[in-house]
């Protein structure tokens, strides 16, 4: 026998109090921790997708929406930029390097992209099968693409038309699967890759063309489009240079990928603020909750406590029961609603994977879920501080006295 | 053994306790008595070391409990001193073993659980160790509340109106039993009772009568 199995017989006693302060706590800190682990994934990942990439070009619209689109791959495009204009961004000479893409259809949701081996390579691409691309019509698919739909090296798919399920599928071009990437936790986990040339011959039938193996050549210049143009700066000072150039001297635009997911983040930031600030006051309320149950359970326990102290207990041994108590429920309710949290983490990334968003697991520990244990456990020792004091006053002989 | 010298308490300026000097050696068995309101439980909780007098001198076991720090005072009481109230307070939440094991936790001595179903077993109690006090009878919920104060030995056993409400038979059962224990362990014995009944089955009697005329009949 200690305090703690004391505490814990107090606890077993009052056994539906007990449960409901536990409940209560573990919701709040379930809810701050799943926010804690979304969000930090979401930055990770959103950081590892747009790394090396100083600035998008793509059509006028909106900056974000550009960003999203190419990118993120979460966003349809703002529209197309001319291929000549492109090449010639390219040869600036404050430009390292320069990756072209080519969006528009989609294979069950997965976003097919025409692009440069220079893609692969940006985002240290690892074949699990096969190889990258060499001929039109051949394809590459992301880790969970694969896992999702089913493909397989060397099987046939028709892409469809725009980025839903939807859309009219290309069925007299089929693409054939060549390679099958590993996982990586990036953006190339969930898209189909291919060369641009793959994507144009998707659209060669209304250019009249009929055979597509060398459909550049075939193509006219001004037929030829991309969707946007990934760059990295030669040096800083390009950042001074590039924006303005593009804006003012062609039809399209610049955007800055900092700029743009900082702007984002701080537009998710106010809902996150919102539900963490009812997170709060839900662990506070529990905590109110455990204080309330302490103190009217002190009534109770009067006697029991002036019989501990006859039987030679220490003033301070029972203010420590009563903290015990407080703390025992608060680190229950804690693990609990971190093990929730993460629960719930888990789970919401398998409804992210099913919509093809940006996935999140509840695999993971952050080091900030310590600081949300240590908030939990210090809301509890709080809420036992008054009862703890009067159980610490406990008038012995007094309460006998009347009993 | 203990000794009282010149004890007095106020309680809010009244005085409610005025008692005579009161000596008693080792071992011996004492019934205190008293009509209501004599302060009867007032003096066991000066004995118990529960209440420090307002004036006077108490010593339990060759031990000057005024001289005592608060928390020395808490050990000693503890270790030395057992006592088992009218209303028995036992704690429902532990099981009746852990409440004999409560007394050696909080007293600061080894828990013995060996030694808590021994004491057990001498009051027929072997079979109600992992019961719920609520689960017992007032009997048996009686002899839990004498096992738990003589689980540590104490040098001196108080028991306050053990007899009330209790018929013939059950009187001088319970009696027997606080006479068997006390010997059993060596301690002092006192009862605070106006039980009639049993005042011819102890020698030593102590009377508190009204307030500011204590007289000591041996």
């Amino acid at each position: 026998m200690n305090l703690a199995t004391i505490s814990l017989a107090y606890l077993k006693a009052r056994s539906l109090n007990t449960l409901l302060n536990i409940l209560l706590l573990a919701l709040g800190v379930a809810t701050i921790v799943l926010l804690l682990l979304a969000t930090t994934q979401l930055d990770q990942r959103m950081r590892r997708d747009a790394q090396g990439i100083d600035l998008v070009v793509g059509a006028k619209g909106s900056p974000m929406q550009v960003i999203l689109s190419s990118i993120y791959h979460l966003d349809v495009p703002t529209g197309n930029i001319p291929y000549k204009q492109a090449l010639e961004i390219s040869k600036h000479r404050a430009v390292k390097k320069a990756i072209p893409l080519a969006l528009g259809d989609s294979y069950k949701g997965a976003r097919i992209v025409g692009t440069t081996p220079a893609y692969l390579e940006h985002y240290d691409a690892k074949f699990a099968q096969g190889k990258r691309w060499e001929k039109t019509l051949e394809a590459v698919i992301g880790a969970e693409v694969a896992q999702r739909t089913g493909l397989k090296l060397g099987d046939k798919f028709n892409g469809s038309h725009g980025l839903g399920d939807k859309g009219d599928a290309h069925e007299e071009h089929p693409y054939v699967v060549v390679g099958v990437l590993e996982r990586a936790g990036t953006v190339l986990d969930r898209i189909v890759m291919a060369s641009v040339e793959s994507v144009w011959a998707m659209h060669a039938s209304h250019l009249e063309i009929k055979d597509i193996s060398d459909i550049a050549n075939a193509m006219k210049e001004e037929d030829k489009e991309y969707t946007a143009l990934l760059l990295q700066y030669a040096s800083p000072i390009a950042a001074a240079i590039l924006p303005r150039y593009i804006n003012n001297n062609s039809s399209m635009q610049a955007a800055s990928p900092a700029y743009e997911t900082a702007r984002l983040f701080s537009i998710i930031g106010v809902g996150v603020d919102v539900l963490r600030g009812f997170a709060l006051v839900l662990v506070f309320s529990a905590g109110l909750s455990v204080f309330i149950a302490l103190y009217n359970a002190l009534n109770e326990r009067r006697y029991d406590l002036a019989i501990m102290r006859t039987l030679g207990a220490r003033p301070g041994t029972l203010m420590l029961l009563l903290l015990f108590e407080g703390l025992l429920l608060a680190l229950i309710g804690g693990v609990l609603g971190v093990a929730l949290g993460h629960g719930l983490a888990e789970l919401l990334g398998h409804a992210l994977r099913m919509a093809q968003q940006v996935s999140v697991t509840g695999w993971i520990w952050v080091k900030e879920e310590w600081y949300v244990l240590a908030l939990a456990a210090g809301v509890g020792v709080i809420a036992a501080l008054i009862p703890a004091w009067r159980a610490y006053r406990t008038d012995i002989a007094g309460t006998l006295a009347r009993g | 053994m203990f000794s009282l010298q010149n004890v007095t308490h106020a309680y809010n300026g009244a005085t409610v306790l005025n008692a005579a000097s009161w000596q008693a050696a080792q071992g011996a068995h004492w019934l205190m008595l008293g009509p209501s309101g004599s302060g009867k439980t007032t003096m066991l909780h000066v004995l118990a070391g529960i209440l420090r007098p307002t004036a006077g001198q108490v010593t339990v076991a060759d031990q000057d409990l005024g001289a005592l720090s608060p928390s020395a005072l808490d050990r000693f009481r503890g270790r030395h001193i057992g006592i088992v109230l009218q209303r028995l307070h036992l704690i429902d939440s532990l099981t009746v073993l852990d409440n004999l094991l409560l007394a050696q936790y909080m007293a600061g001595e080894p828990q013995n659980p060996a030694r808590a179903r021994e004491v057990l077993a001498s009051l027929d109690l072997a079979g109600k160790a992992n019961a719920r006090p609520h689960e017992l009878s007032h009997g048996q919920a009686q002899r839990v509340a004498v096992a738990r104060a003589v689980v540590n030995k104490p040098r001196l056993l108080l028991a306050d109106e053990p007899t009330s409400n209790l018929d013939d038979v059950r009187c001088v059962q319970v009696l027997d039993l606080l006479l068997d224990q006390a010997k059993g362990c060596g301690a002092t014995l006192v009862i605070a009772t106006h039980d009639q009944r049993i005042k011819s089955r102890v020698a030593n009697h102590y009377e508190l009568t009204a307030v500011n005329e204590p007289r000591a009949v041996a």
